[in-house]
């Protein structure tokens, strides 16, 4: 048998993967290993494989994928800090044959703006809802988010997330499962929580995000939440690759992956 | 024996060496290389070019979408 040289390999018609088209050629200026940028690439691909690129609009937030709209190639908002879905409510509204996503962080979605993200859930407003949950405010530098574990150390709870005093009064509080939350609400459609720390993650998550915006093509009513776990490490103060690992033994029991809702039911576990 | 050789190219100059790639790949095919890139990172490289089954594991995780796979049945 001949030899087969890497030449012969890379050509081509034998290319099996590829970043998406729809990502500019700018590079991210997340940190090397963030999460963001597996969720940005798969985004970019369900938006490609679907064809919706020329009628979708994003709506960024504030955080760290407030330049979000640098690296997609398609139509972007800038919205307030944590407005992002009361702006894609309204893009809707008016242009309701577009596609309409919105993308936040932790910070963003669970804190500043939880109004906003419970009012439009409530409402039901036929958007894609993308959150990127890694239990932190990355871009300030570390401090404490709502999604913050228990225990955890951040720059504002420099001894670790105590939710109450040892005498019972209240404190920082329990992290927030906002996922859990909004899935109570009549107007949301399909919530899920997935993660992109191994292949099979994003792979899944990928599924759920294609599904999101599924949804909303074929104009069915209510909000399509898709949850991301990530990492941020930066700020966890650690590798990529122990991130990961870290994320799995720690945010994962309380973060638990897969859906919560499905076609207006909860799927009972 | 494989049925499958894989290929990946790497776009050193984008690549920020977080390793993901490296956990990511099953047949430990990629590693960081000892030189740098231009903004000072250790980017990834194809190690074991014979190990690769282009299974596109290290493409799908890599956070910063350097990484193109190529993939070939050999007869």
């Amino acid at each position: 048998m001949a030899e087969i040289t890497l030449q012969d390999i890379i050509q081509p018609e034998n290319l099996v993967y590829e970043k998406s088209k729809l990502l500019t050629e700018k590079p991210f200026h997340y940190c090397p290993g963030c999460g963001h940028g597996t969720v940005h690439r798969i985004i970019a691909e369900v938006l490609e494989e679907l064809g919706i690129d020329e009628q979708t609009i994003g709506v960024s937030p504030v955080g760290c994928a407030v330049m979000a709209y640098d690296y997609f190639d398609v139509d972007f908002v800038e919205a307030a800090h944590g407005r992002a879905p009361a702006c894609a409510s309204g893009i809707k509204r008016v242009w309701p044959n577009k596609i309409v996503f919105s993308y936040q962080g932790d910070g963003d979605l669970a804190a500043i703006g939880t109004c906003e993200t419970i009012h439009t859930c409530n409402r039901g407003e036929n958007i894609t809802m993308i959150f990127v949950n890694n239990g932190i405010y990355g871009m300030t530098g570390g401090q404490m988010a709502p999604t913050t574990l228990v225990g955890m150390k951040t720059a504002t709870t420099p001894y670790g997330r105590m939710p109450q005093w040892p005498d019972g009064t209240p404190n920082n509080g329990f992290p927030l499962q906002i996922t859990n939350l909004i899935s109570q609400l009549p107007g949301t459609r399909y919530v899920t929580r997935q993660a992109v720390y191994t292949p099979a993650a994003v792979r899944n998550a990928k599924k759920a995000i294609k599904k999101a915006f599924q949804n909303q093509m074929e104009n069915k009513n209510g909000v399509n939440f898709v949850e991301i776990v990530s990492n941020c490490n930066s700020n966890w103060k650690m590798t990529a690759v122990d991130a990961n690992k870290w994320l799995q033994e720690n945010m994962l029991p309380v973060y638990p992956l897969g859906d919560i809702k499905d076609n207006f039911e909860l799927i009972k576990k | 024996m494989a049925k499958f050789r894989g290929a990946i190219v790497v776009d050193t100059e984008r690549c920020k060496g977080c390793s993901v790639c490296i956990t990511a790949c099953p047949c430990g095919v990629i590693e960081l290389a000892k030189e740098v890139n231009g903004k000072g990172y250790n980017y990834a490289f194809m190690a074991n070019p014979d190990k690769c089954i282009g299974c596109a594991s290290c493409g799908i995780t890599c956070p910063d979408g350097v990484i193109k796979v190529y993939k070939k049945a050999i007869e």
